[in-house]
């Protein structure tokens, strides 16, 4: 056990695992999701109150669901800078903000694009939008805060704690449609609970996400990859790596 | 299939535009994501090779001199 955690901090090691992983995360994802999309796009039956712009639903909570995951998942890297200094985590932090804002963002957009036909309106500051608004600001600071030290230990311990702090907005996110009144529906996906939709809506929905979180591994692989050659640029095994007849 | 024509796909019974801003914007931005992380790997690679192609030139033209062009030998001496 000690030996594997040990190995995975090595970023040689990480750096040939990602590169067998990728093809199979990368088309894996983009079967499972462009499955969900077109199901859901073209085949799943109308929403009887919201007629078609429900169809926005298979492209935002997956969106949704994921800018929420990957900022666990920094969270749990922080934790793991913090704790046992391993660099991976921090490189894993620093590739991964950047995908998360973009998620945010996206959440974001849809979410306000699919309001205006079912709300009325575009924007509203209630507890779900606002909080969510909040989660695409802390992934700004924690870019912003990486690339604005220099220094590779100060900056990975700086950005590892403030993604330690921003942690408290998930749970905020997640149960503020049920805490507050807000126009916003509540979860679609329940652990405990079947879904509220006939299959036909809720399995592309589900493909959709599965989908966008293999193709997110594809991209952190890749960008991870990226970071771990700037960093390493200097070792003997990127040198091997870049050298003419080399397979990065 | 939900709908009965392509025109009818494409209108989304009146909700076209929404739904189709939507996915163009989303699947726009996601690649350029993806485009721009492959940029960002293929200039660090160019990089890294064009330092490390700079640097065996430069051992080449030591060992064919038979002499490097200037000598950094450490000369003990005594200033005393």
């Amino acid at each position: 056990m000690w030996q594997f955690f040990h190995k995975l901090g090595s970023p040689k090691w990480f750096y040939d695992i990602a590169s067998r992983l990728m093809p199979w995360l990368l088309w894996s994802g983009v079967a499972l999701f462009m499955a969900g999309v077109i199901w859901g796009l073209a085949f799943a039956p109308p929403d009887y109150l919201q007629g078609n712009s429900y169809r926005i639903i298979f492209i935002h909570v997956p969106s949704a669901f994921l800018a929420q995951s990957v900022y666990i998942m920094m969270a749990v890297a922080a934790t793991v800078t913090l704790v046992w200094r391993m660099k991976l985590a921090d490189v894993f932090v620093k590739s991964a903000a950047p995908v998360g804002a973009v998620l945010t963002f996206l959440a974001l957009f849809t979410g306000a694009v699919w309001g205006k036909p079912t709300w009325g309106t575009w924007w509203i500051w209630d507890a779900r939008l606002t909080s969510m608004l909040i989660l695409l600001f802390l992934y700004f600071g924690a870019i912003a805060l990486g690339s604005a030290i220099s220094d590779e230990k100060s900056s990975a311990r700086a950005v590892a704690v403030l993604v330690l702090v921003g942690v408290v907005n998930i749970p905020i996110i997640k149960y503020s449609v049920e805490w507050w009144n807000t126009l916003h529906q509540p979860a679609t996906f329940k652990l405990t609970e079947k879904p509220s939709m006939p299959a036909d809506m809720w399995v592309p929905l589900l493909l959709a996400v599965l989908g966008l979180y293999l193709l997110f591994g594809w991209l952190a692989c890749l960008r991870m990859q990226t970071e771990i050659l700037v960093r390493e640029g200097r070792t003997r095994w990127v040198r091997e790596l870049v050298k003419p007849g080399g397979n990065p | 299939m939900a709908f009965d024509s392509f025109d009818a796909f494409l209108a989304m019974g009146g909700h076209g535009p929404y739904v189709w801003a939507c996915y163009i914007v989303f699947f726009a931005l996601s690649l350029v994501l993806i485009q721009w992380s492959r940029m960002q790997r293929r200039f660090v690679l160019q990089r890294l090779a064009v330092r490390q192609a700079g640097a065996n030139t430069a051992g080449r033209n030591i060992e064919s001199n038979g002499k490097a062009s200037a000598d950094f030998a450490r000369v003990d001496s005594l200033n005393d």
